[in-house]
């Protein structure tokens, strides 16, 4: 019997078609109720999708399992100073780190600051920072072209940089700046390498605004303070995403005991784990990408809800149509599939005007206010599926009062 | 066996307190090949008759058998299976589908019993081309007269090669002189397909083309005779 009902299928698909022609007005209103719900979703789940990813690859930028030692607060005489206020960290503390604690593959300390650089008769305002061979490891950054400074480099403070892309494009246009001498403090340096291009940071800088000096030469001739060998900043790599609590508890208990700090003192030091902060950004835009799409179904459901209540009226304004059926031999299943179809293909249109909506509306946003969107084929097919799944729910109550009328009542029907 | 065989069938209607009995123990037979009229004032209950036999209502109580079969036991879906087999039905309002051609009108009982679409399509020609309507396959019930609209209507009760065509107050809307034509193709599929045609009239000018009348007055049959057989001398006449 269901194989007669398939036979008819295609029969059944050219009559609800008919039916949605005569209400063409009816019809495209219900189907709006649909449209606005897939496209809602649709364009919602590509802006979170974007920002999330977005995230993620500023987290990639950022470099891997990253811990950061910063200074922490000091207190001279009972008086707490800000934290940061007070170098505590030293170059000493850095070469530690990386002999004395397991989980840790790689360090990084930084000293710099900004300041004006001259190349020729152009200059450029940049962050200098003092370092070791060891950030571009730790900040997973190759050299876009020439080579990186040495240990050998960092212990004799040779007068040597690498240079971020945004320098290269300031100072130098399109000429090779390997080789070249810039002056940076009025110091003439040579540039040996050029880092790879790394895009916005999780805080919108330019991450290629940069230059890397050997530490040591930026505690001599740059950056000085009265604290020799201090440095600002250690940045740490741990072995693994695993290792990083490890890493961090390692280094604090390092570090407590080198700057000799008693069991109940504070440290003068913060270790953060970057990582981690970046990860619970990313699970926040999930959480919010999920709230949107959430938010944007109640709206398919409503376009569902119409569906059903135009099909319940379709239903009894045709029930005299239902009774000739019927009278002719329409089965119980025959009259189903018919509005089941018919609510079918309303969703199902809908639902493919929604996707177009949905990703002419994730494009416009993207390209008027710059948010990254990202429309995935999973979410367009879930949006499709979805919308026939509605039709079909919302179908099926109408569908199953036609085909419970009684024929010669149907028939009579006025 | 009869082909149709009703036994002491009565219908009550329960209107709020009130129950109306529109049918009163009828009992009666019909055999293949014959012609019948039902006749009766309104409310006489031979509706509820027609009704009853072409199975789109069933009895309060009694027993209908069609070929034998008791239909009173029978689950919906196969009595639409009856209705689309056996049964042709044809309306005083023609209860055509609008805003559907002709031909797709006459296409639904085969529709109905899973016939593919090439079939259905050529068999529907034949029917409407069978009452004369060649030409007009394209046309939509608004775009006919009255008479081409019944004709439509009796090409599909037709199509599906039913052995009963059930006609209620077949042209209740139609003027006389198309009236006297709808009557003389109803005349001829009797004579030529042995086709049972039974039909519900109170006009004695259309019971008149029939070979056998049957009277309703109350929800009882009050006469059933059969006449001389007027038909054949009226075909030969003509």
């Amino acid at each position: 019997m269901i194989l007669t009902n398939m036979i008819n299928i295609p029969s059944t698909i050219k009559i609800s078609f008919r039916a949605l022609q005569v209400n063409k007005m009816r019809s495209a209103l219900t189907m709006l109720g649909i449209i606005i719900g897939v496209g809602a979703v649709i364009a919602m789940v590509a802006v979170g999708t974007g920002a999330s990813r977005q995230i993620a690859e500023q987290i990639a930028s950022m470099g891997s399992n990253l811990l950061i030692v910063m200074p922490g607060s000091t207190s001279s005489g009972g008086v707490r100073m800000g934290a940061g206020s007070q170098p505590t960290l030293s170059l000493g503390d850095s070469e530690a780190i990386l002999k004395e604690c397991s989980s840790v593959e790689e360090v990084a300390p930084t000293l710099g600051g900004g300041t004006q650089i001259v190349f020729g008769h152009l200059n450029w305002s940049t962050t200098v920072t003092g370092t070791t061979p060891g950030m571009l490891i730790v900040r997973d950054w190759p050299l876009a072209s020439g080579r990186p400074f040495t240990q050998q480099d960092v212990k004799s403070a040779t007068k040597v940089c690498l240079l971020g892309q945004t320098v290269v494009d300031n100072l130098f246009g399109s000429q090779n700046p390997i080789g070249q001498t810039i002056r940076i403090k009025n110091v003439p340096f040579t540039v040996m390498g050029v880092l790879s291009i790394k895009g916005q940071s999780t805080q919108g800088q330019d991450q290629d605004d940069v230059i890397y000096v050997p530490v040591t030469t930026s505690q001599k001739k740059l950056f000085g303070t009265q604290f020799p060998g201090m440095v600002r900043t250690i940045m740490v790599k741990a072995r693994s995403a695993e290792d990083l609590s490890t890493a961090e508890q390692q280094i604090t208990e390092l570090l407590r005991q080198r700057h000799h700090i008693g069991q109940k003192q504070d440290s003068d030091f913060t270790v953060r784990n970057l990582t981690q902060i970046m990860q619970a950004r990313e699970q926040s835009t999930q959480v919010m990408t999920l709230l949107l799409g959430a938010i944007a179904s109640v709206s398919l459901l409503v376009g569902g809800i119409g569906i059903m209540n135009i099909m319940l009226v379709s239903v009894t304004e045709r029930t005299r149509e239902i009774g000739i059926r019927m009278a002719i031999g329409a089965k119980t299943w025959d009259i189903r599939l018919q509005f089941i179809i018919e609510a079918l293909t309303l969703s199902l249109i809908g639902g493919v005007i929604g996707i177009i909506v949905g990703v002419s509306t994730a494009m416009i946003l993207s390209s008027i206010s710059g948010w990254a969107t990202v429309v995935s084929l999973l979410s367009i097919l879930l949006a499709f599926g979805f919308s026939g799944f509605i039709g079909i729910f919302f179908g099926f109550y109408p569908a199953y009062m036609a085909s419970l009328l009684n024929p010669i009542d149907a028939l009579r029907y006025e | 066996m009869s082909l149709i065989e009703v036994r002491e069938i009565s219908k009550t209607y329960h209107l709020g307190d009130i129950d109306l009995d529109v049918l009163k123990s009828v009992t009666t037979t019909i055999d293949q090949g014959e012609f019948v009229a039902v006749m009766g004032p309104s409310g006489s209950g031979k509706s509820t008759f027609m009704n009853i036999l072409g199975c789109l209502d069933q009895p309060s109580n009694g027993a209908y058998l069609l070929e034998g079969v008791d239909v009173g036991s029978l689950s919906r879906d196969y009595l639409a299976e009856i209705r689309n087999k056996k049964i042709g039905f044809v309306f005083q309002g023609f209860n055509l589908l609008s805003r559907t051609s002709a031909i797709e009108n006459v296409e639904l009982p085969l529709l109905y019993d899973g016939i593919h679409a090439r079939e259905r399509h050529e068999r529907a020609r034949m029917a409407l081309k069978n009452v004369g309507l060649e030409g007009r396959e394209d046309h939509r019930p608004n775009q006919l007269s009255g008479g081409q609209q019944q004709r439509v209507a009796i090409a599909r009760a037709l199509v599906n090669e039913v052995p009963i065509i059930l006609a209620d107050e077949p042209t209740g809307n139609l003027d006389t002189k198309t009236s006297i034509e709808i009557m003389e193709l109803f005349v001829k599929l009797n004579l030529d397909s042995h086709l049972t045609v039974i039909l519900v009239t109170h006009e004695p000018d259309i019971a008149a083309y029939s070979k056998r009348i049957i009277k309703f007055i109350d929800g009882r049959i009050v006469s059933d005779e059969c006449g001389e057989d007027k038909n054949i001398d009226r075909f030969i006449n003509s």
